[in-house]
């Protein structure tokens, strides 16, 4: 099989690296070569995250780059607009609706874009726009958004089993929150 | 067993497996999780530590590897500019147990002040430098690199850069080698190293670069692999992957997996296979330089770039001409850089500092985000202790005119790294200097590690913390003062009051990382939206938990962690607990 790109976006804080390692975990269970990159440091204050996952049967580079993604998971409204370049043509877009103001927004020396949504549909891209916040909120934290949107992704990605998902989950999040976690993956699965 | 790692995560399971017994390290990203990842092994098979810095790291592991011991030491680049010294002469020395360095670039700077190549010091201190590419290479090479050193007698240095060190690719494992320690003997020829010695030992120095050369022609170390001859590549680390990724079969290549010293005969012979011929090499023309300098015709930065990372579609465009397309979203996208977090000590520091429009000398750290807007405070950041040093060369440039005026602000752990010495030039040489550590009590930039300031060790066990009031007064400041950052009125009144003063002070900010796990917050504030008149006053510290709106001020209660700073600057009561 071709090697697929999965990015994974966000705002530094959200959890965006360990969604990366379970899904890292889940390709892996899969058989799959799997590489993942993760950038850490400066950009975990409250910036722009991205961590690329790459998976087949040979996988060379780690990085992904522009016009070469399948599938662009984003943590949050902003990031999906500022990575949707990433996508191939025919890429898909999972998106939380969750807005987060970056300081040039706070401070007023930028405005927050409005219809995000609408103008990346209206690019001819596959978009599933879900609010993992509320999501997240409703299984007992705002924290576990991350793993809400596994549990979209894990009704999009074809060929992996749910028990693989469930495993990778529990085996990545912390053991005192395991249970609001599975709970938050079940509600991004009924997305 | 197979399992994925991050290329840090492999490089510290091939210490463990090599039967390395000390470790000791100064955090520094992209490195930082080597040696966290080390400490998770028992203490009894790698003893861990971090040291205050990178120099005293390495002469550690000098120390541990003349005793006989398998030792290491991690560093990010410019972390080898701190341990360079003892490095170039622990080349001379060689080793007993096998020594180790790892040192990790970061091309295009995700997280460092400047963007130096590190193939130069093992060019300049005469030692091997190995180049993994991949996280199975950062665990096979580590273990490679002490059976050179041993078998060559020097220190090896393990060259990662952030791509390989943070990504995670799979990994297989293998049993801890069981090592007895030799005997030490007393060996003042080899290891003092006065000129009498050194001297002999530089001639010793030489004749190894010849025997590793013959290593790296014949060893296997640097594999080629013909697919083609028209293109072909030489490359090492992850240029290696991107080449990969771009060209497949398309292009034959030679890859060095020992970026020091480097093949001729090899790198020749390959040469002769090919109609043209690329180095693809991040930062430097290391490899290129030796090709030309050695005959060989070959294409490089004239087509790449001394700047940034490569990745595959920069290979692609450059050898074959191709470019990848997308589309781009019609909006304007604002930018989101770093910033201090919600309830961080730092930020009542830097607007009190923005207020009273001081000079502010800084340093490395969390902190250095005091240059960001709307803080804006901060006016040089150079390298890890530059703040101390940096303001009292400012005052001495100046003439005294910015006595009173300006400050230095360092955090504890660059205070431990190398802040310490500065003030005693301060106090020494005598300038009216007013020094603000930023005590949040944990080296906060690269992930929260313990210093020795804090109390804890790498096991987070309890530890001797120094005494920063103590250590300035033994230094021979005499004015130190202890103050709450999270105190507005508090911090401004002993900031003016400290500048005032004709002699170098010292201001201790003292408040934990609002991140600390054991740092309990009060509930998110709230606005009082009746009250609320929209002024913004609140607005100037560039707290992200505040967001702007058209009637007024909202806090967004998943950020706000209660440190009332902007309780504090409201002026109509409009702000609540």
């Amino acid at each position: 099989m071709e090697t697929k790109s999965i990015m994974i976006v966000g705002v530094g804080g959200q959890g965006t690296l360990l969604a990366s390692r379970i899904l890292g975990s889940v390709l892996g269970t899969a058989g799959y070569e799997v590489k993942v990159s993760e950038v850490h440091g400066m950009s975990q204050r409250g910036g722009s995250v991205v961590t690329y996952i790459r998976y087949g049967e040979k996988v060379y580079s780690p990085v992904i780059e522009k016009g070469q993604a399948d599938m662009i998971i984003s943590f949050e409204q902003l990031e999906a607009a500022r990575y949707v370049s990433y996508l191939k043509k025919d890429g898909t877009i999972i998106t939380n609706t969750q807005k987060i103001s970056p300081m040039p927004v706070i401070t007023g020396a930028a405005e927050y874009p409005d219809g995000i949504i609408d103008k990346i549909k209206a690019m001819g891209i596959n978009v599933i726009a879900v609010d993992a916040l509320s999501a997240a909120e409703k299984a007992g934290s705002a924290r576990a958004v991350n793993v809400v949107l596994m549990g979209v992704l894990s009704k999009v990605l074809p060929g992996i089993e749910l028990d693989a998902w469930k495993k990778a989950v529990e085996k990545c999040v912390p053991a005192k929150v395991i249970e609001i976690n599975e709970k938050a993956f079940d509600l991004g699965r009924e997305m | 067993m197979s399992e994925l790692m991050l290329g840090n995560q492999a490089v510290a399971r091939g210490l463990y497996e090599a039967g390395v017994s000390v470790v000791s390290s100064y955090p520094g990203t992209p490195s930082t999780e080597i040696t966290e990842f080390s400490s998770k092994y028992p203490e009894d098979e790698i003893y861990c530590e971090w040291a205050p810095n990178e120099k005293v790291a390495c002469e550690v592991a000098i120390g541990a590897s003349m005793a006989g011991a398998r030792s290491f030491c991690a560093m990010k680049h410019v972390g080898l500019n701190v341990a360079a010294d003892p490095l170039f002469t622990a080349s001379y020395t060689g080793v007993n147990g096998g020594m180790v360095l790892a040192v990790a670039d970061d091309p295009g700077m995700h997280s460092s002040q400047n963007e130096q190549d590190s193939r130069h010091y093992a060019i300049g201190a005469k030692v091997p430098m190995l180049e993994p590419s991949d996280s199975q290479e950062c665990k096979d090479y580590a273990k490679l690199a002490y059976e050179i050193s041993e078998k060559f007698d020097t220190p090896v240095i393990l060259r990662l850069t952030t791509r390989v060190s943070h990504s995670q690719s799979a990994v297989t494992t293998e049993d801890r080698i069981e090592r007895t320690l030799p005997e030490y003997k007393k060996n003042i020829a080899k290891n003092v190293m006065v000129p009498a010695n050194a001297i002999k030992k530089h001639v010793v120095v030489e004749q190894r670069t010849l025997d590793l050369i013959e290593y790296a022609e014949t060893s296997g170390i640097n594999t080629v692999e013909m697919n083609s001859d028209e293109i072909g590549v030489i490359t090492s680390g992850i240029c290696y992957q991107y080449a990969k990724e771009a060209l497949g079969d398309k292009a034959s290549y030679l890859k060095l997996g020992m970026v020091n010293p480097l093949p001729v005969k090899l790198i020749k012979d390959f040469a002769a296979k090919v109609k043209t011929l690329y180095v693809i090499e991040e930062l430097d023309d290391v490899i290129e330089t030796h090709c030309r300098k050695n005959g060989i015709d070959v294409k490089g930065k004239e087509l790449f770039t001394l700047q940034g990372e490569y990745f595959q579609s920069k290979v692609k465009q450059v050898v074959l001409g191709e470019k990848d397309e997308w589309q781009t979203l019609d909006a304007e996208i604002p930018v989101r850089p770093p910033v201090l977090c919600a309830g961080c000590p730092h930020r009542g520091v830097f607007y009190i500092l923005k207020k009273l429009g001081v000079m502010v000398s800084g340093d490395i750290g969390c902190y250095t985000l005091g240059a960001a807007a709307p803080l804006s405070a901060i006016d040089t950041t150079v390298c890890m202790g530059a703040s101390i040093s940096g303001l009292h060369g400012f005052n001495k440039g100046r003439k005294g005119e910015y006595e009173g005026k300006a400050v230095a602000v360092i955090g504890d752990s660059t205070f431990m790294h190398s802040g310490i010495t500065s003030l005693v030039d301060i106090a020494y040489n005598r300038s009216n200097s007013t020094v603000i550590v930023l005590d949040n009590s944990i080296t906060g930039m690269t992930g929260h590690q313990n210093n020795p300031a804090n109390g804890k060790n790498i096991y987070g066990d309890p530890a001797s913390a120094v005494n920063l009031e103590a250590l300035a007064h033994a230094i021979g400041i005499n004015s130190v003062t202890v103050v709450n950052p999270g105190d507005l009125a508090e911090t401004e009144r002993v900031i003016k009051e400290e500048l005032a003063k004709a002699e170098p002070s010292l201001i201790i900010a003292r408040k934990p990382c609002a991140l600390l796990k054991t740092v309990k917050h009060k509930p998110p504030f709230h606005i009082d939206a009746d009250k609320c008149k929209n002024c913004k006053s609140c607005m100037r510290i560039g707290c992200p938990a505040l967001v702007s709106g058209d009637k007024c001020i909202t806090i967004d209660n998943t950020l706000c962690v209660g440190c009332g700073l902007c309780e504090q600057l409201c002026k109509f009561d409009a702000i609540k607990e």
